[in-house]
């Protein structure tokens, strides 16, 4: 029998990953240089854990998956402009800052306070997904925090894989130390999972998918509430990009015996 | 005055303290030492906590018994939120352990207090500042905060390991309520002994690049070459191998795979940035992701057939232009010979 599944990811958005990034002093402390006009991706691990929710609620019939994401409105339409293609969600976008410099625990705040609202959200059928950790604070604790302010004390961090049952209850992988994966069994929603990378390939864009989300996306994004993220105290001394510059040596003409010698005697020096 | 508080837990013996763990003891003597400050040292175990401790000049707090033995979220973090109210700590240093960095924020919710975690250092002249990485190890940054309790994950290999005599360690046992438990942990799931490919502690990580699976001089693709060569290495020096993202993806995308890797092998951008003494990249091609994925690699060289790459320059101390099919099966072949 298939459980009915209300599964809210939270998943901001983060400069391309192959861009150079560059740390300025902002009156409101540290930011990117040219942020905003940085291109942006969705975050890259709450991305997985958007596909796997779409891919769980996909097999559970009557499921829904919400995608909560907090940043500036022009830049979240751009992002979403993509990610729409990818699988079936209803955004709720918050109009807040970018970036890496905020405090988790205002993020947090902010982020729950707007899922304990949902309308049609019922608690108990709760799944809270997202990255473990994002690509920009790499903190990996907004999640918990998050699952803490709503009251939910089943959590699962760095998980690759969800396997549900027919009563509800559900197994869970999630990576430890050495390569292992921890496997538990939860008796059921409500739970946090903060996700690895899953199992699942980032799907093919799909027009069709694509226009259903958009029929949702464009009026919520007009309509998406501001939040301002307060910084709780937290301050920066410094933010500068490493300084360490090593002195590459080059070497093109050794034969492979030659090299692998050289490489030999590397690996066995202790 | 501040009150430090080192929290840990025990390994699977029920007893014994990670080196991660023990790390964090050296971080909160010192500490506690700089400011003044009383230490105290709280577990989390299954039995009595390990005689090292004995000699760390902490006053011990545990949470014991057998409903701790599992990680698990909501023990965890009743049992640390204990530890934290019983020693009244202002500041909260623990191990970025998967254990702890699953319920520290929690924990650190709960007391009203804050956290920030992947501190690689800690310093200040008076009050206490901390160093950690943003954007994936792109920038480094130092901050400090006022609220208080405030909650510190360490980074492995940032601290020196506590060490010292073993002997009876007086440890003052707090009492936890727990809550009605709906996870239960089952187990571990991991591979075969000889077929585990990431090996946190070796001295060597090897990394495999997409260039493995791509077409060679002879126009064409040698994966299963590619793989003997790759395993047969790593078996030779007991490397941890750790592999780019677009390597492991091809496996969704229907080109050719090395079978043995999975995610968990990825380093860079959306994996992990692991900490040893020596690097040796293979077939990888230039880009930042993979440099932030070596942020914290001691000594680092490169096979490549670019002599134009652009991620080597300036990060890598040799780059050796050649065919990483041919060194590799030779340095194996000196290797093995070695070894005897």
């Amino acid at each position: 029998m298939a459980n009915v599944l209300h599964i809210v990811v939270c998943a901001g958005i983060v400069p391309d990953p192959l861009q150079t990034l560059e740390p300025v002093t902002t009156p409101a402390g540290p930011g990117l240089k040219n942020e905003m006009v940085l291109p942006a991706v969705l975050d890259p691990w709450a991305a997985c854990a958007l596909y796997e929710a779409a891919h769980l609620a996909a097999g559970n019939p009557g499921s829904k998956v919400w995608l909560v994401s907090l940043g500036p409105k022009a830049k979240l339409q751009q992002v979403m402009m993509t990610v729409a293609q990818k699988v079936n969600f209803e955004l709720v976008p918050i109009d807040g800052p970018i970036g890496g410099f905020t405090d988790a625990h205002a993020t947090a705040a902010v982020l729950a306070e707007t899922i304990a609202a949902l309308p049609g959200l019922e608690r108990d059928r709760l799944l809270l997904f997202g990255g473990w950790e994002s690509a920009t604070r790499g903190s990996g604790v907004t999640l918990q925090l998050v699952g803490e302010r709503l009251g939910i004390t089943d959590q699962f961090q760095g998980v690759d894989q969800i396997a549900l049952r027919d009563d509800g209850s559900f197994e869970v992988l999630e990576r430890v130390e050495g390569g292992k994966h921890q496997a538990s069994v939860c008796g059921g929603t409500p739970a946090v999972l903060g996700w690895a990378t899953g199992n699942l390939a980032e799907p093919r864009n799909n027009p069709q998918v694509g226009m259903a989300n958009m029929r949702t996306m464009m009026p919520a994004l007009q309509k998406a509430k501001p939040a301002t993220l307060a910084a709780n105290g937290l301050r920066y001394a410094s933010v500068s990009l490493p300084k360490q510059q090593r002195t590459t040596r080059v070497v093109k003409d050794m034969t492979a015996d030659a090299i692998a010698s050289e490489l030999a005697e590397w690996i066995g020096a202790e | 005055m501040e009150s430090i508080l080192v929290l840990t837990h025990a390994e699977e013996s029920g007893t014994e303290l990670s080196k991660g763990s023990l790390e964090a003891v050296t971080a909160g003597k010192e500490l506690a030492a700089r400011l003044g400050a009383s230490f105290t040292i709280g577990i989390v175990a299954a039995h009595a906590p390990a005689g090292v401790l004995a000699s760390a000049g902490a006053r011990v707090l545990a949470v014991q018994g057998e409903a701790f033995a599992q990680a698990r979220y909501a023990s965890d973090a009743a049992a640390c939120e204990a530890l934290c109210r019983a020693a009244n700590a202002s500041i909260v240093l623990a191990p970025s352990s998967s254990r702890m960095a699953r319920v520290a924020a929690g924990v650190a919710h709960r007391l009203g207090g804050v956290i920030d975690t992947h501190i690689t250092s800690l310093g200040g002249s008076e009050g206490v500042e901390a160093t950690r990485w943003f954007y994936r190890q792109r920038m480094e940054g130092v901050i400090s905060r006022d609220a208080r309790p405030w909650f510190l994950l360490l980074d492995a290999g940032t601290h020196a390991a506590f060490s010292g005599p073993a002997g009876e360690v007086h440890v003052e046992q707090v009492a936890v309520e727990l809550p009605t438990q709906r996870t239960i942990v089952s187990g571990f799931r991991e591979p075969p002994q000889d077929a585990q490919t990431i090996r946190p502690d070796a001295r060597l990580l090897f990394v495999a690049g997409a260039g493995w699976t791509k077409k060679q001089p002879d126009g064409e693709i040698h994966a299963a070459r590619a793989g003997e060569l790759i395993l047969g290495f790593l078996r030779v020096t007991g490397a941890s191998l750790g592999s780019s993202k677009s390597l492991v993806d091809q496996g969704s995308e229907n080109q050719p795979v090395l079978p043995f890797l999975t995610h968990m092998n990825q380093v860079g951008q959306t994996g992990s940035t692991p900490r040893h003494p020596k690097g040796l990249s293979t077939c990888c091609h230039g880009e930042e992701p993979h440099v932030v994925g070596w942020r914290f690699i001691g000594e680092r060289r490169a096979i490549s057939l670019d002599p134009n790459c652009g991620w080597t320059r300036g990060k890598a101390d040799v780059v050796y232009i050649a065919d990483a099919f041919e060194v590799m099966a030779r340095v194996t072949e000196l290797l093995a010979a070695r070894k005897g």
